[in-house]
């Protein structure tokens, strides 16, 4: 794809920074866009593994019925933090944050974004984001106990900690604007020359797709919140009945940015899924066009539906009906993607390495969480499942099999890029294989509770229920080896692993043309494009390079 | 910067009196929100009000923010934002309508 040479021995972005300090300020103050994506992969994986770790004891918390390991309380201020912390602070900031940090300005073969400084600025507003988060747990009220969601009118009456914690969304939400300002302008004005729009990659479409929602659906919840700590304080009266405001109006206006934020997690994935199958299929992208503009019919879809979480909230009939059958569009651009993917595979010359593997486990829970979502978005059903066990099997499904697996998928794929260094192929492929069983036996249970009509966010059950939630507890523990096994393959190879070549897996995009890990100004000489991101006949002359 | 669209070959002088006239109708155009606030309407006050909001804000946009003057892909940018809380607006009064 680029012409030019690769000079050999050039200086990695870890040996030479932006600026004159060393050590950790040299990250601090760098406005590197690579050193970015890894101080934000550092600070996401934190919070990921706490994430976990609370879950965990909600877990076991679970094992029997009645009260094991902690109080009700406990539980309810645990399963917000664990919401909050694995939304806010994980899966939307997420893979834009890392890995388009990282790849957005390689892909295009640009030097970095657009707007180096205020990449940095977002990072750091982030940092504050998560400590404010942080110290609304210690402060006198105690931490948070809403569920993630805030809703009126709970959230204005309970003595806990809310004004502090929403607050902290709002900043993350700043940080999150931010970046997405920066990626749409990056991709606008420096794209290398001969790459038109239709010769990006198509994570970049997706990133792309997604910085739009970042800038035009943020601002919605940043509103949202400050109503709500007004409201708290003043008691102005925009959502409390008592004072003549309009509860349902809360969850419209959390929803008119949330629902478009579970595009923002998702769709970044899918960028990630259509770079990973072309490079083991060893085949160009089926439907390229196609792809690249259902991310942005997914992007533009995805503010058409937010109501349907609010099937029984108390809205219009009306209304109901509308976004019931809006949601079943959103399937459509989903769908197009998935059948382009298994239709890049046919016939192609596929090599089951572990990013590969990610991506086929991903297609499965993603799919299981999809058509589950139909379940719901149906008005009948979503009667008896709201609220239920079957939507917290189902958002896992979607956020933690679907952009979850694709972070790791993401971080199998791209590690020897980003570190210069192999892990171990073998450990690599058991996480994967003990992920996915222990996935489905932690989740799908649930899908069978929901149904059953097991009620979400309560610490205790009923005994009928006993049998289903020990699997399901069971499943925590296997998935927290499986997490350790992922985690600590990497850890480890990043010390003794073999050094990565610059193209370990045959991908062409133009990340894969510069050395493994890339010099600080992402390629040793300018680039040109010649050939379409997929063109895998330009993989010969690669080895030349 | 290959596409060469620096935003400084645009640099556009708007008349003094331009933005004075603008000025005045910003001004004549939040009296009439004031004045019709006064008139009950029913459900059509809000309307109205949003109307007048919409125009006002066009003219802010165009003239005094430069968006007539700049390239064609910012007023997609803008065009795009404003169908989306267009659509926002009309979903949410399916449900607040009908009620
Ligand atoms: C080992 C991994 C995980 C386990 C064991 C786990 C388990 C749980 C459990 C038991 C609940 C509470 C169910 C209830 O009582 O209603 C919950 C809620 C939730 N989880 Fe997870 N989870 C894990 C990973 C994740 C990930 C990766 C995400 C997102 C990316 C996530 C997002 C959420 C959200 C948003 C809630 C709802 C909180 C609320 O009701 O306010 N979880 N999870």
């Amino acid at each position: 794809m680029a012409n030019g040479t690769i000079a050999e021995h050039a200086k990695s972005f870890y040996e030479e920074g932006t600026s004159k300090k060393t050590g950790l300020l040299g990250w601090f103050f760098s406005t590197d866009h690579k050193r970015i994506g890894i101080m934000y992969l550092a600070a996401l994986s934190t919070f990921f593994i706490i994430g976990v770790i609370l879950a965990l004891f909600m877990r076991l918390e679970l094992i029997a019925p009645g009260e094991t390991l902690m109080d009700a309380q406990t539980y309810n201020t645990i399963f917000t933090l664990h919401g909050v912390i694995m939304i806010f602070l994980f899966i939307v900031p997420g893979i834009p944050a890392i890995f388009g940090n990282f790849f957005l300005p390689l892909m295009l073969g640009a030097k970095d974004v657009s707007f180096p400084r205020l990449n940095l600025l977002s990072f750091w507003i982030y940092i504050v984001g998560a400590i404010l988060v942080v110290i609304s747990l210690f402060v006198p009220g105690g931490p948070i106990d809403t569920g993630w969601t805030f809703y009126i009118p709970y959230s204005v009456r309970t003595g806990t900690n809310v004004s502090l914690a929403i607050f902290a969304a709002f900043v993350l939400g700043f940080s999150s604007i931010l970046t997405g300002l920066n990626f749409i302008t990056t991709v606008h004005r420096l794209k290398a020359p001969g790459m038109g729009f239709f010769k990006m990659p198509l994570f970049v479409w997706s990133t792309y797709a997604t910085a739009w929602i970042q800038v035009l659906a943020t601002p919605v919840i940043g509103i949202t919140i400050l109503l709500v700590i007004m409201e708290r304080a003043f008691g102005i009266g925009i959502f409390d009945p008592s004072l003549g405001g309009d509860p349902i109006l809360y969850q419209h206006l959390f929803w008119i940015y949330s629902h478009p934020a579970v595009y923002i997690m998702i769709l970044p994935a899918m960028g990630i899924v259509s770079e990973i199958i072309p490079t083991f299929a060893r085949r160009t992208i089926f439907g390229y066009n196609a792809i690249a503009l259902s991310s942005l019919a997914i992007a533009f879809v995805g503010y058409l539906v937010w109501a349907h979480h609010m099937f029984t909230s108390g809205m219009s009939d009306t209304a109901r009906i509308v976004f019931s059958f809006l949601t079943f569009i959103v399937a459509l651009p989903s769908g197009v993607k998935v059948f382009n993917w298994v239709a890049t595979m046919y016939k192609g010359s596929i090599d089951p390495q572990p990013p590969f593997l990610w991506v086929m486990a991903f297609i499965v829970l993603f799919s299981i969480g999809g058509l589950t979502g139909l379940v719901l978005g149906s008005l009948a059903t979503d009667i008896h499942l709201h609220d239920t066990y079957f939507v917290v099997a189902h958002f896992h499904y979607v956020m933690f099999g679907g952009t979850g697996t694709i972070f790791f998928a993401g971080l199998y794929y791209w590690f020897p890029k980003m570190f210069g260094k192999l892990y171990h192929t073998k450990l690599a492929n058991i996480g994967v294989a003990l992920f996915f069983v222990a996935f489905n036996l932690l989740y799908f249970p649930k899908f069978i509770m929901g149904y059953q009509g097991m009620p979400r966010r309560y610490y205790d059950y009923l005994p009928e229920f006993a049998d289903l939630q020990l699997v399901s507890t069971i499943g925590s523990w296997l998935m927290a080896i499986a997490l350790i096994i992922v985690f600590g393959n990497l850890i480890r190879s990043l010390r003794t692993g073999r050094k990565a070549t610059s193209n370990p897996w045959g991908g062409v995009t133009l990340e894969w043309h510069t050395t493994s890990p890339p010099p600080l100004e992402n390629f040793e000489t300018d680039i040109v494009v010649t050939h379409d991101p997929y063109d895998f006949s330009q993989l010969e002359d690669m080895k030349n390079e | 910067m290959q596409d060469g669209h620096s935003n400084e070959e645009h640099s556009h002088v708007t008349s003094y009196g331009t933005l004075v006239i603008i000025w005045l109708a910003l001004l004549g155009l939040t009296s009439i929100t004031v004045t019709v606030a006064g008139i009950s309407l029913g459900m059509y006050t809000l309307f109205v009000a949003m109307f007048i909001a919409a125009v006002k804000s066009a003219l802010v946009i165009n003239i005094f923010m430069h968006i007539k003057f700049e390239d064609p892909i910012f007023k997609v940018f803008l065009l795009v934002s404003a169908l989306t809380l267009l659509v926002i607006f009309v979903l949410t009064f399916v449900d607040f309508s009908f009620r």
